[in-house]
């Protein structure tokens, strides 16, 4: 596995608060092509602390790409130059030796930069809790097998489930649009029989939030799929499209 | 109505406005372009055609005032998202990696618009208003092909005519697969062949109303 | 301290739960609005306590570390969820559900609490799929199940090799009906770092704020504490990065005591090691051994390609020693196994690896059968690895993984402190020495959806409504404590970094509290991590400042803990002369290599209480088996 060590040259994003402004600070580093990307951060914050110096401050979790905290804008690219996967998931050997290496945190004005590479993406969670769920208490459900569901449809709201909050979409799009994430969820409940009760309500007042929120529009040039780790398909968005006009146009609600 | 407010100024409602507007007038640029292949046809048949419209002149009145809403609704609205998207990031990226993920034509469509909104202004000033003698260029009795004809043999102007065809070829090529993306149209049978379509469809409209200036400036105009 | 009462119900195992549920008092719905719970932690048991708690008109404070609820490590578990549907028409049911937990556990859980996991099972599934979890389906429409170790039934349900995923996004999304409805509100990017007492009695918490380094108190009636396990004390786990120990750890230096620390899981199927910098291990679905046959070959130092090892060199291990379940044989026997072929230098190029190969199954059932079923996990394997599992076998390695031990509780999850309750994997309760696969998906929504929505209100409709301020002498107390520790650890400003005492910890602890584990190895355990610590409040180097994000800070302060913890660990291992499960004694061992539990003197619960760092006093819970007859656990 193991090959030489390559040496990297990077210009990382450096910003106190959220408030303050902020600059490229560079950094070089010989690191094994068998080591992560994010390890190769975690060596130059070793080296940082080791000499007092204020580490650089990004996140990651899990680092197996599923729990969607890591997201970095590396080379103009969100999660870095190989698609699907998330950044935890990138290996330096996908870099060559004196590759410059340019990285900036997820820019858009609704997830504002709390430190460095770390921004605040609650805005997600926001959108959620005003409509990403079926309303059903614990306790009192029909038995699991009481409704087949198609294996094609099961398997279509699980490719929209998948979509591990990243953001990453956000990040790529031209206009900071949430539509592939949104649509990712309003799909999952839209292609299941337990999600139809609320299927209108539900996008509208999901698209309602996301709009309030300062995320751009949707101009269909689709590098939120090109860049989500787990490959959401833009037919969510059309999906959603639908329900949403189809809600808008046909419900009683006159608000 | 504050249910038509909502959503017309929903993210959704913007984008399916733009969308009915953008199909409407690629529906009205297919008229448009078979009246203007009939200047192939010699004098004779383009100035008959145009005559033929002159006839029922308050029909064309309606259609072209219809037609202006249309145009405004879609120019108006793509200005507002253009302007909306900006400050949804208000920080730029140093390194811009677009170019990796998605096409040249779907990112420009604010840029390639405004473009054809400027040949557009030309357009009609140069066109509408003498047709319909209006200002200070007037035309000859029923002279129209000749007036065309004479128009298109300036270099310039027939090479900007030129450039935004193929802009025009462009916006079309991500606005005509765009509008059924965001009517919901969209299906793992049918989308390939919309999108085929789109891109013909484009393609055959930009050469076509591009070959009209280069017949008169090059053919008609080396004679 | 008060000798522990597990409040077993009494009568038949089949009724302890029915009965009890009778039994328990219930708060009135209109006064249930009069509680307030605290709720750390928001993995799949956390989130469904809080969800299911603010359905019920509780009024819910929810904290996470993360930046969102949705981040929880339990979203990482790839295979499965278990339960006793017996939709298989394959002889399932919950006393075999039950039976196989506590043998799989190797006699060390308790029966009465693994019964009623057995029994909720069934609602959990029902309980997602209303949830919309996109679980797999059969061509007919109806649910799929595959089986996995330690069971000889197909009773495990999944969502491609996400299932942890979506369960816990279902979990979340009953969560976040409740925040939108007001009855739960969730603080993110807060760390517990204290548990305050008032009178002997669980009433609120501190946390720090993550973003802005302020200490913010908040008082409850309840604390339920669902924080996870501490498999991160290794260093290198399969744990998430930020899966920290320090959360119970607190708690039990205020008094809740820790049960079987010992007790810990080294999974079978993870990627080896590269390197130094390495910072986790990367875990793969037990699942793949369904279909996957682990081998090494017969000679010691063999170098060669493994294709190029012919068949009759190749030792499958596994299928040699156990022929009834082979491939699928418990966790902590596979990786016991991994490690003795490993040791005998039978490793992948003598190393620290050994081969799981699919050729076999893609020969078999052709490789879009195995790509349906295991696709994502090859595509994360290559991503990693570089190599190609559809045509060179995976290379794996166990790894530290899940933590059996945890706070001590009683049958209602409520620790020896009164109004502490501890759910999912950072309770002991339900996998006695050992954890079979897909079972603690199954436990933290057992814990969160259907038994502390019951056991919290016996708890509460025997409490006073009246809140305890936040500027109770007991807040105040434990909030100059907290600020003290912070101060001290900024102000060392030694040599070495909280990463580099972390790696040396985790060395010891894989070297000698790991796999196999001695009596003199665990001795000299002790006296390193000791000496390590005390070299940890001299040595160590905390940049940055208090006032503002600072992960160095929040780091430093779980290290702490780790180092305490790590030495309570050592010592229940050193403490418990048998071995069992997860925790594997050489001086006892059988004559074949196998573990030998000391049901004549061990069959009980460790519960240390915590009297300074290094001193500790050992309680034990006796546990009595009315329906299972100890055996010796065998797979063979």
């Amino acid at each position: 596995m193991s090959g030489k060590n390559i040496n990297v040259s990077l210009k990382i994003w450096r910003q106190d608060g959220p408030k303050t402004v902020g600059s490229f600070a560079e950094y070089k580093i010989s690191i094994s092509p068998d080591a992560s990307f994010l390890e190769m951060l975690d060596e130059i914050n070793n080296d940082l602390e080791s000499k007092n110096q204020i580490p650089i401050a990004f996140e990651s979790d899990c680092r197996e790409g599923i729990c969607g905290t890591c997201g970095l804008v590396i080379n103009g690219q969100p999660h870095g130059p190989i698609p699907k996967i998330a950044t935890c998931q990138l290996h330096m050997r996908n870099f060559k030796d004196g590759d410059p290496i340019w990285i900036e945190p997820f820019r858009a004005k609704a997830f504002p930069i709390i430190k460095d590479l770390v921004v605040d993406r609650s805005g997600f969670d926001e959108i959620l809790q005003t409509g990403g769920y079926i309303s059903i208490n614990t306790g009192g459900v029909p038995d699991a097998n009481a409704i087949p569901i198609s294996k094609d449809i099961a398997s279509l709201a699980m490719d929209a489930a998948a979509c591990i909050g990243c953001g990453a979409c956000v990040a790529a799009c031209k206009n900071a649009s949430a539509m592939l994430f949104v649509s990712a969820k309003v799909s999952q409940y839209a292609l299941l029989p337990q999600g139809q009760p609320e299927r209108s309500q539900r996008v509208q007042s999901m698209v309602a939030k996301m709009d309030e929120l300062g995320f751009g529009s949707c101009t269909n040039t689709y590098a939120c799929e090109a860049e989500c780790p787990k490959g959401i398909s833009v037919t969510n968005i059309a999906r959603m499209n639908r329900d949403y006009i189809k809600a808008s146009v046909t419900s009683n609600s006159v608000e | 109505m504050s249910w038509f407010n909502t959503f017309f100024n929903s993210s959704i409602g913007k984008k399916l406005f733009m969308g009915i507007t953008g199909i409407s007038l690629i529906l009205f640029l297919k008229f448009h372009l078979i009246n203007n292949l009939s200047l192939f046809g010699g004098p004779e048949i383009f100035n008959t055609v145009v005559k033929n419209l002159e006839s029922i002149k308050p029909l064309v009145r309606v259609i072209e005032v219809v037609l202006a809403l249309i145009f405004l609704i879609h120019i108006f609205n793509g200005i507002r998202l253009w302007i909306e998207n900006k400050k949804a990031r208000p920080v730029k990226y140093a390194v811009n990696g677009s170019s990796k993920n998605s096409t040249i034509y779907s990112r420009t469509m604010a840029q390639t618009g405004s473009i054809i909104f400027i040949f557009l202004v030309i357009h009609l000033r140069t066109f509408w208003m003498s047709f319909n003698s209006i200002g200070v260029v007037g035309i000859e009795e029923h002279k129209y092909y000749e007036f065309v004809a004479s128009t298109f043999l300036d270099p310039i102007y027939s090479g900007f005519y030129v450039f935004a065809m193929i802009l025009l070829g462009l916006h079309l090529n991500h606005g005509f697969q765009s509008v059924f993306q965001t009517f919901g149209w969209t299906h793992k049978k049918y989308t390939p062949i919309i999108n085929v379509i789109g891109t013909i469809y484009s393609i055959f409209v930009a050469i076509a109303f591009a070959s009209i200036p280069i017949y008169f400036l090059f053919i008609q105009g080396g004679k | 301290m008060a000798v522990l009462d597990s409040k077993i119900p009494a009568g038949n195992l089949r009724d302890k739960w029915t009965n009890h549920k009778f039994n328990m008092k219930l708060v009135n719905p209109a006064n249930k609005r009069k509680y307030d719970i605290i709720v750390v932690g928001t993995g799949l048991a956390g989130a469904s306590a809080a969800a299911s708690l603010g359905e019920l008109g509780y009024n819910v404070s929810a904290f996470t570390f993360h930046d969102s609820a949705r981040r929880a490590h339990s979203i990482s578990a790839q295979g499965g969820i278990n339960a006793s549907k017996n939709y298989q028409n394959d002889g399932d049911s919950v006393y075999r559900l039950f039976y196989d937990t506590v043998k799989g556990g190797d006699f060390r859980a308790r029966e009465a609490n693994v019964h009623r996991l057995a029994e909720v099972s069934d609602n959990i599934i029902d309980q997602c799929v209303a949830q919309g979890v996109p679980f797999a389906r059969e061509y007919g429409g109806l649910l799929d199940n595959r089986s996995f170790g330690g069971a000889q039934v197909s009773r495990t349900f999944y969502a491609r090799g996400q299932t942890g995923q979506q369960l816990l996004l279902g979990a979340v999304s009953a969560l976040n009906r409740q925040v939108g409805l007001g009855k739960v509100k969730l603080y993110t990017r807060r760390e517990m770092l204290s548990l305050v007492l008032v009178d002997g009695v669980a009433k609120g918490i501190l946390v720090r704020n993550l973003v802005t380094g302020e200490v913010e108190k908040h008082s409850a009636h309840a604390v339920i504490l669902a924080t996870g396990g501490y498999a991160n004390v290794f260093f290198l786990s399969t744990n998430a990065m930020n899966s920290n120990a320090t959360a119970i750890w607190r708690a039990h230096k205020k008094g809740a005591m820790f049960a079987n620390p010992c007790f810990t899981q080294i999974h079978p199927t993870c990627l080896p090691v590269h390197g130094e910098s390495q910072s986790k291990l990367t875990l793969m679905s037990e699942s793949l051994r369904n279909d996957g046959r682990v081998w090494v070959s017969k000679k010691k130092n063999d170098m060669r390609a493994p294709g190029q090892i012919p068949e009759d060199e190749r030792d499958y291990y596994l299928e040699r020693k156990y022929p009834s379940f082979g491939n699928l044989s418990p966790r902590d026997i596979s990786s016991r196994s991994a490690k003795e072929v490993c040791d005998e230098g039978r490793g992948v190029m003598g190393g620290d690896a050994v081969y799981l190969d699919f050729e076999d199954s893609i020969n078999r059932l052709g490789k879009k059968a195995i790509e349906e079923k295991y696709g994502n996990l090859f595509e994360i394997y290559e991503t990693i690895t570089g190599e190609n599992p559809y045509n060179v076998p995976m290379k794996i390695y166990p790894a530290p993984h899940y933590t059996m031990g945890g706070l001590w509780v009683d049958y209602n999850l409520m620790s020896n402190v009164p109004g502490l309750f501890i759910l999912g994997e950072a309770n002991f309760s339900d996998h006695g020495a050992n954890r079979l696969g897909a079972s603690a998906l199954m436990q933290g929504l057992a814990d969160g959806y259907f038994v502390i929505p019951y056991t919290v209100g016996d708890y509460l409709a025997s409490q006073k409504p009246t809140l305890v301020k936040t500027d109770h002498p007991e807040f105040v107390k434990a909030e100059s404590e907290l600020n003290e520790q912070v101060k001290k650890l900024l102000s060392i400003k030694g040599k070495r970094t909280v990463d580099d005492f972390h790696k040396t910890l985790g060395r010891i602890m894989w070297n000698k509290v790991g796999m196999a584990r001695n009596d003199k190895g665990l001795k000299e355990a002790i006296e390193e991590i000791r000496a390590l610590r005390s070299e940890y409040w001299k040595d160590v180097n905390v940049v940055g400042s208090n006032g503002d994000f600072n992960q160095t800070l929040e780091r430093a302060g779980r290290v702490a803990d780790y180092l305490e913890l790590g030495e309570l660990m050592a010592l229940d291992a050193l403490t418990r002369n048998e071995s069992c499960g997860g925790h594997f004694r050489e001086e006892f061992q059988t004559e074949d290599g196998e573990a030998k539990r000391d049901d004549q003197n061990y069959t009980f619960v460790s519960a240390w209480e915590f009297i300074n760092p290094g001193e500790w006093n050992l309680h034990k819970e006796n546990l009595e088996y009315e329906s299972v007859k100890l055996s010796q656990r065998s797979y063979k």
